[in-house]
């Protein structure tokens, strides 16, 4: 057997050149962003630029044809300067242009897929409801055929959806329910009638991504803006979550080789009793131990994208990573914050803004609890 | 219209770098492209592009068969390049760096314009791309912060300390520019990709017609004999704040003429 463990050179050339282009471009400016929540929009274009939308999409469309492990070195880069605009590139790229490439007709590829590509606008993916999370299949929201019109009359609400309400947001593919047992899902333009987009909500991190509420109330859309099979919704989120969860993983990656580099480096130049903090054991362990936390993390999210390339199973090896990447970056930023001191605490310090940042990892796109759950029933386990 | 950049391949600038025996950097490791050469790379593509039809060669000369900064390069969207590697090119001066471009600039064959960096990031003479010029014949423009191409000429901004000259020249001809021309893209994947398989024509001295004996170290017309270390500062003159540190302040600005 042989265990090739290496990137290829043009993977590590990429690599260095979107690490560049965050130090250049994001990272001088996440902390004013986090500070007054504002959603950079011409550093979201500036993505665009650099093709990161459109990495793992083929070239007929605009896409990089990129695998899928370009595509996570460029989240887990992106997330080392900031974890706001990391998972505006996820969402746009695994929950806003995906579902189109997937399911969409060639004509719907056209119109939302290239624009989405070039990074000129962005789609989002709504999913969760107010009483619909963990139990998404518990959707409310309906869209019923007017025959008449040829329309699709949708009533409902989703909670907490991102991307969808920036000035570049073109529509929100949602799924709602089109028969008592069947979810299928829609897309709606934005600036539709009867789609309202709430207010921003006040966050505990991601200051700098955009997440709403969204109301849908006699809202009606052509017929033809059923994406994918009518009655396939599930099926086609929970393909898209599987692909999310590694991308996810590899922002939390990002986050927590980040939180490992500020601490190691920290940690030699403080000085406290006379000399670098880092000759105390209890500091320096912490650093060893988020170095092995890494450098696994590092392992299961790279495996999960490379069973992907392979157009292998990834349900596990996707929960897997997202499970343990998530809660080693809340750890990762937890200790780091410990490591600072003081310091780790101020708003304008980095830690500070990952150790916020970082706790929705183990929420979004699939809960902790929720990947055991996968993986516990991956086991054969009859567990709820 | 086809423009060649010439690009220097230097060691990590990030990485503290040494000295050989010889008194001369060592370019054992690993190469970069020059970021100054970013800046040409980006105008060369600019200018091609209005031109609405040509291609972008690079030129370099680099030890050791260095192709890392040409890729980026390359990734970037030149087109070839020629890459000039030769042990016998070892200790050449900024002269033989010279000729060893300009016969280079001469093998690509068809350039309308070379463009260069005002100076290297790691030798900084700045004296490479006047004598790339004068050893081809060609006009040689220098300190370029904007370049145009029409009419058959080429037209540039030459930065002064108080602004700028137009200065214009006939074509074919050689144009050194400042960082800020133009701002450098960053290369793609999709780029990277295509550099991959993009033409590098690797050449000796002795394919250029060069002979060993006018490059190299036996080609130099100067010797370095010594490398010492700049001395300390010293230490600056201290007054404690009795009050007037204010006008002391003033006193020493005056003394130097800023005030
Ligand atoms: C900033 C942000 C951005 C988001 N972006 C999007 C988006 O773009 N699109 C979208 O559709 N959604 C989005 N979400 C929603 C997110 O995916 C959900 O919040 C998440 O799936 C959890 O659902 P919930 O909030 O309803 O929690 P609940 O499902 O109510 O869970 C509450 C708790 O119960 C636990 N739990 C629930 N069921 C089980 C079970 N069976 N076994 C064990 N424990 C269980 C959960 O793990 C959790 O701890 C976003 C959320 C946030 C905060
Ligand atoms: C320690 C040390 C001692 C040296 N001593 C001497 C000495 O005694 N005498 C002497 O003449 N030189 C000396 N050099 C200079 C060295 O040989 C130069 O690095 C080389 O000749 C190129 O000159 P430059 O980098 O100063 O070019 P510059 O004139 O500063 O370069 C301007 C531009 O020309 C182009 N260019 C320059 N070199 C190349 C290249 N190799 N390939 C492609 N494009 C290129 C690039 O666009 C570059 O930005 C010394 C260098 C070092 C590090």
């Amino acid at each position: 057997m042989i265990v090739e463990f290496d990137p290829t050179p043009e993977q590590e050339q990429f690599r260095a050149v979107v690490r560049d282009f965050a130090e250049g471009e994001i990272a001088p400016n996440a902390a004013a962003w986090d500070r007054d929540h504002v959603f950079p929009v011409d550093a979201v274009r500036a993505m665009g630029k650099l093709g990161l939308f459109g990495l793992p999409f083929p070239e007929e469309y605009g896409g990089g044809g990129a695998d899928y492990l370009t595509y996570c070195i460029a989240i887990e880069e992106i997330a080392r300067a900031d974890a706001s605009m990391a998972i505006t590139l996820e969402a746009g790229v695994s929950l806003g242009a995906a579902p189109f490439f997937y399911s969409g007709t060639e004509e719907q590829k056209q119109e939302y897929l290239v624009p989405m590509i070039a990074g000129e606008v962005l789609g989002a993916f709504g999913l969760t409801e107010a009483e619909a999370g963990s139990d998404a299949g518990a959707t409310r929201t309906r869209a019923t055929l007017d025959e008449s019109t040829s329309e699709w009359v949708i009533d409902g609400q989703k909670t907490f959806i991102t991307n969808s309400g920036t000035e570049i947001t073109k529509c929100v593919t949602i799924t709602a329910r089109t028969a008592p047992n069947e979810i299928t899902n829609i897309v709606v333009d934005s600036g539709t009638t009867g789609f309202v987009v709430q207010p921003p909500y006040r966050k505990m991190g991601w200051h700098a991504s955009d997440t709403h509420e969204l109301v849908f109330d006699g809202c009606r859309v052509p017929e033809d803006h059923v994406l994918g099979v009518r009655g396939e919704g599930f099926k086609t989120f929970l393909r898209i979550l599987d692909d999310g969860r590694i991308a996810i993983a590899a922002l939390a990656l990002g986050m927590a080789s980040a939180c490992l580099d500020a601490s190691v480096a920290y940690a030699n130049q403080r000085q406290a009793f006379g000399g670098p903090i880092g000759r105390y054991q209890s500091i320096a362990f912490k650093c060893a131990d988020m170095a092995v936390a890494v450098e696994n993390a590092r392992n299961l999210v790279y495996k999960a994208a490379w069973l992907r390339e392979q157009g292998r199973p990834i349900r596990e090896a996707a929960a897997m990573a997202k499970l343990y990447a998530s809660e080693i970056a809340v750890d990762a930023t937890r200790e780091a914050v410990q490591i600072h001191g003081g310091y780790g605490y101020i708003d304008e310090t980095l830690v500070s803004r990952f150790y916020r940042d970082a706790k929705i990892l183990e929420i979004g796109e699939g809960t902790s609890e929720i990947q055991r759950l996968i993986l516990a029933r991956g086991l054969g386990l009859p567990v709820e | 219209m086809n423009v060649a950049v010439c690009v220097k391949q230097i060691p990590d600038p990030a990485v503290p770098g040494s000295l050989s025996s010889d008194h001369t950097l060592d370019r054992s490791g690993k190469l970069i492209l020059d970021e100054s050469d970013s800046y040409g790379v980006e105008m060369a593509l600019q200018l091609v592009d209005a031109a609405g039809g040509g291609e972008v060669t690079l030129i370099s000369m680099a030890p050791n068969d260095e192709v890392s900064g040409l890729r980026t390069a390359l990734a970037m969207g030149a087109a070839k390049a020629i890459l000039v590697s030769d042990p016998a090119l070892a200790g050449s001066d900024a002269l033989s760096t010279a000729k060893v471009l300009a016969k280079s600039i001469e093998r690509a064959g068809d350039i309308d314009l070379v463009l260069a960096a005002t100076e290297s990031s790691d030798g900084y003479t700045g004296t490479v791309p006047a004598q790339v010029g004068e050893l081809l014949g060609w006009p040689a423009l220098t300190f370029s912060r904007h370049v145009e191409i029409a009419d058959g000429k080429v037209k540039v901004q030459r930065q002064t300390e108080a602004g700028y000259d137009e200065v214009e020249a006939s074509l074919p001809a050689i144009v050194s520019v400042t960082a800020g021309v133009v701002e450098p893209r960053y290369p793609s994947f999709k780029g990277i990709m295509a550099a991959k398989n993009k033409p590098v024509d690797k050449v000796t001295a002795a394919d250029l017609g060069l002979d060993a004996s006018q490059v190299g170290w036996a080609g130099a017309r100067q010797e370095i004999v010594n490398v010492e270390q700049a001395p300390a500062r010293q230490a600056g003159e201290k007054f404690e704040d009795d009050g007037t540190g204010a006008e002391k302040i003033v006193a020493f600005l005056e003394q130097l003429k800023v005030v």
